[in-house]
Formats: structure tokens, sequence, C-alpha cells
């Protein structure tokens, strides 16, 4: 199979999959920058106006608010991840009947749709039919019912982050689990006869040889909240005052019910921009631990 | 549950240290077994309750489920939710078989493109392969939510919005680069000997593919059809963009469009639960059916 012949043999099987992505991702990249140059919506006439959309963002105050949210949500919700995924990973990483039943409840959450658990959680912390205010209120932790959504920008966003941190912990738990198992088991046995304790040992051992998978998993979460939409599309509606719309959903505004797919398509190559940053830490990364 | 044993089999005694005399083997004897084991029910009770609270209050009666305070509890079982969202707007079958009919062409897509792919790319020299692969994979670079724009304005030329396949096939730009990176391991898996005898009995690439290969690679080509499927099943944003007819949407887009306007007025709360319900069970069944090509797609492409 590896005559002269078959190296043009071997590009014929690869042909299907490359058309479609010349045509439907490098195709459409091309012409969002052509689109981010010009003037472009679907009723009026195009006009090349240069960096003009670009420039257009930088004084554009919502611009701002939107990546200044984004990025306060990826600051915020990261570590919680992190640490949690960890924790939840510590606890059940032994294979035991209740802690695999565990890790296996833990993932349920990350295959449903973010966007039925977005409802599910709209509807949790709803005003008036929440059981969430309900719950708080039974405790007695809150005198009256709280408006998570739609009145303060800070309240909304911890109550996504609650959201999120439900449906997606279990993600970061199962790549530790698996990180933890890879750890050869005569490196922690040795630890042990020095007397190392069990928070000792996770510090000295099980987090530094694990260092690896936790960066990574920390770089994919950070992409995914750079490029969070459907859970505060459907929570907060980007409410109050478009303070809680995220990059993505500022595309979205712009570009659809806006339709000034012009403007549209710079921020998404501004927003591409950064993702492509993040995108390449964490491919120089997995190579390495590759090798 | 085992799936999970698929990682963690491997080594067992890896997690040894981390047990004598820590938390699991202390569990063993002392207070600490109970503690762990509280903490795990703990856990598992805080992830479990939002689900059960969900599917609990979509089988409330139409007047407790819009209750002020709600119930924790139903105090009587009733299908009026389910009811109401069979005959909302064009109708649950309709967005269900759209949902069903977008997940089901990505799949098709998915494993029509990325079995040939993966196919030539692990067992023929191709000039200029290690380009070609990461054009394959731009889409790992390229975040779809930035292309959605451009998209749309190509598949309004090609009358391809409002339609089942011009969905099915952003869903397929989203999963081809997963795909093929699954695919591709897959087919390098099979052993060489294999084939050297197919093409000895005069069989071409073609054949050896169809009769030799494809047989071999049917675990990656589960694992890539359910990753495939729900990224479709579940995905929002793509379509909330390229479908803007009321009876092309999917579940997720009639039941974002419900969250504010229904049939009696507000958000009709027993029938937004009833719909998270039925678009949750499906992902569950093929999760809990398939989890060892779950977790074997997940650990091998979640992070690469």
């Amino acid at each position: 199979m590896h005559s002269k012949t078959s190296r043009y043999v071997g590009l014929l099987y690869v042909l299907p999959a490359l058309a479609f992505v010349l045509t439907f991702t490098v195709y459409p990249l091309g012409q969002m920058v052509w689109m981010s140059l010009h003037n472009w919506s679907l009723i009026a006439a195009k006009k090349y106006v240069g960096a003009g959309n670009f420039i257009k963002a930088w004084n554009d105050p919502q611009f701002w608010i939107s990546l200044e949210f984004t990025l306060k949500y990826t600051i915020l919700i990261t570590p919680v991840l992190m640490v949690l995924g960890y924790l939840i990973a510590l606890l059940t990483a032994e294979n035991r009947p209740l802690r695999q039943i565990t890790r296996s409840i833990v993932f349920v959450p990350v295959v449903i749709g973010l966007g039925a658990s977005s409802l599910l959680w709209y509807w949790l912390f709803s005003y008036d039919f929440g059981l969430v205010n309900r719950a708080l209120l039974d405790l007695g932790v809150i005198a009256k019912p709280v408006v998570w959504f739609g009145a303060d920008a800070d309240v909304a966003l911890w109550a996504v982050i609650v959201s999120i941190v439900w449906k997606v912990v279990g993600f970061g738990t199962i790549l530790f689990v698996a990180a933890i198992h890879a750890i050869p088991g005569e490196i922690g046995e040795a630890a042990m006869v020095d007397g190392a304790g069990y928070w000792q040992r996770v510090r000295r051992i099980t987090l530094p040889l694990t260092a690896k998978t936790i960066l990574l998993v920390t770089l994919v979460s950070v992409i995914g909240s750079l490029l969070a939409f459907d859970q505060f599309y459907i929570m907060t509606a980007g409410q109050p005052r478009n303070l809680t719309a995220t990059s993505v959903f500022l595309i979205y505004l712009n570009s659809f019910p806006y339709l000034k797919l012009g403007y549209g398509a710079a921020l998404s190559l501004i927003l591409a921009g950064i993702i492509l940053v993040c995108t390449c830490l964490q491919m120089l990364l997995s190579r390495r631990s590759h090798a | 549950m085992s799936a999970f044993g698929d990682a963690a089999a491997a080594d067992r005694s890896s997690t040894r240290y981390l047990a004598r005399g820590g938390l699991v083997e202390r569990l063993a004897h002392g207070r600490q077994k109970y503690l762990v084991a509280a903490a795990c029910v703990a856990v598992s009770t805080v992830m479990l309750l939002p689900l059960v609270a969900s599917v609990l209050a979509s089988l409330k009666s139409t007047e407790e489920a819009a209750a002020v305070p709600p119930t924790y509890f139903p105090h009587s079982l009733s299908l009026d939710s389910y009811e109401r969202l069979w005959n909302y707007q064009a109708g649950l079958p309709t967005y269900f078989s759209n949902s069903l009919g977008a997940a089901l062409l990505t799949i098709l897509f998915c494993l029509v493109l990325t079995i040939p792919a993966g196919y030539g790319l692990a067992k023929f020299r191709i000039p200029a392969k290690e380009a070609l692969f990461v054009v394959l994979l731009l889409g790992l670079i390229v975040p779809y939510q930035a292309l959605l724009t451009p998209l749309f304005f190509l598949f309004v030329q090609l009358k391809l919005h409002n339609s089942l396949v011009g969905l099915a096939i952003v869903h397929t730009a989203i999963q081809l680069p997963f795909s093929i990176y699954v695919m591709r391991n897959a087919f390098e898996a099979v052993p060489r000997e294999l084939e050297e005898a197919a093409i000895m009995d005069g069989c071409n690439s073609f054949q050896v593919l169809l009769y030799i290969c494809l047989p071999a690679v049917v675990p990656a080509m589960i694992t890539v059809s359910l990753f495939a499927f729900i990224t479709s099943w579940n995905e929002l944003l793509a379509a909330l963009v390229i479908m803007n007819k009321d009876s092309s949407f999917t579940l997720p887009l009639i039941l974002a469009a419900a969250r504010q306007q229904t049939s009696i007025g507000g958000t009709d709360w027993g029938m937004l639960q009833a719909g998270i319900t039925i678009s949750i069970i499906p992902c569950m069944a093929f999760y809990l059916l398939l989890q060892k090509y779950y977790m074997a797609g997940f650990l091998s492409g979640a992070v690469k």
C-alpha cells in the first residue's frame, strides 16, 4: 500500500473531509476577514471601511463592557471549577463502588445540554417560582426573596457561576482522576514510608505529578468560559442593560438582531485572536505531554 | 459504572499511597470511613437535586406548577405539563424530530467524512500530511462561535438556512476535529499484517477499508456518533442563528423561546421543566448505556 501511487490514493480518502473544512471553515474564515473590512448588512450596499469596524469596536463602550464582563466571569469561575473539581477527584479517585458511583453522578450534568441546564437553573433562581429562594427563606438565610436575574449584574453573575459549576465540575474531576491513576504507585508508597501525612502527600506528590493535567484543564476551561453564550442568553438575556452580555453574546447581537454583519465579523475576529492565543498554549502543552 | 475503570483499573496501585493512612485506609477502620462516605453522598445529592427537582416539577399539576411560593414535592402527579408541551406552537413532535433529524444527519456527515479521512491519514503516505492534518483540525483553533456570521451569509446564498442539513453542517464542523482525531487513532491501531494478508488475496485499498479495517474500528465509530449526537442535540447558538422559522426550531431553541412567552401568559414553568426533562433523557440514556465509549473519547480527545 506504500507504492508511489498510493500517495495520491491516500489523499483521495482525505479529500471529502478536506473539501468540507475548506468550504465550511476556511472559506468563512476568509469571508469573515473580508466582511470585517466592510460596512456590510443584508439590506444596504457593502462599503469598504478598512479598519473602521475595529476602530468602532475600540470606541464602543459595550465592546469593553462585554470583554471585561467575560474576563471577570472567566477569572471568577476558573479557580472555583479547578479547586472543586480536584477535591472531588481526590475524594473519589479510589476505585470503590461508592466513589465510582459518585464520580458517575458528578459527571452526569456534563452530558446534558447547556441550554437545558441553564433553563433548569433559570427556574431554580426565579424570584417567585424558584426553589432557591424558597429554600433560602425556609432555612432563614435570607429574609426576603432575592432578585437573581435582571437587577444586579454581580448577583446574576454569581447565580450563573453556581449553575455552570454544577454543570461542568465533573469535566475536570474525571480528567484529574485519570491523571491521579497514572501516578506510579511506588512514588507515593515511598513517601508513605517517610511518614508523610495525607495532605502532605497530596501537596508533594499528587499535585506536582498532575500539574500538567491541571494546566490543560484550566486552559480548556478558560477557553470555554471566554466563549460563554448559552448560559447568559437564557438566564440573564444580557440584562440589566447589556451588562451581562458576554463577548459571544455581543457578536450575536450585532450580527443577527441588529444585522451589522461587518461589525459582527470584526468582533468575531478579535475574539478568535484571543482564543487563538489560548489554544496555542494548550497545543504546546499537550504536545509536550506526548513526548 | 465500571467504565471509569478503563482508565482507573489500569493502575489500581497508584491510589494506594493516597489511601493507606489517608482517606481510604482510615476509612476502613475509623470514623473517617463515615466522613468519606458522607462526603460522597453529599456531593451526589447536590449534583442530583436540581435534576430531581426538575423532573418532579414537570409532574406537578398546572396550578401547582404556577404556585408562589413553589412546593418542593408535587401534591399530586399529573401529565398536564407534558400535554401542553406536546401542543405548544408547532408541537413537540415537530421540535423533537427537528432535533433528532439534525443529530442523525450530524452523525451521518461525521462518519462519512471521518472514516475515509482517518483511514487515509493512518494508513497512507500523503504529501504534506502534517500541514493537511493542521488544516483538518482548524476548527480547534477557530471557534465556530466566531464563524457564524460568515456561515450564516454563506447559508443564505446556498439556501441552507432554516434547513436541518445546514444546521447539521455546522454541528459537523464543530465535531470534525475531534472525530478525525479519534478515527485516525483507531485506524492506526489496526495491525498491518491483517491488511497485508488481504492485499495478497487481491483486495484493493477500498476493500481493505470495508472488510478488514471497518469492523475493527466500530468502537471508534460509536464514540464519534455518540459525541456527534450529544453536541448536535444540545447545541443552541448555531441553531439560533440558522433556524429562524418557528417550525424549524430545535428543542433547545423552542425551550429558550418558551421561557418568555407561552400560551398561559407568563412563563409556563411546568411545561418548561417537562421540556428540560425530555431533552435530557436521550443524553442521559446514551451516556449511561455507552459510558465505555464516552469515556474512551473523553479521555483521549477532550483536552487535546
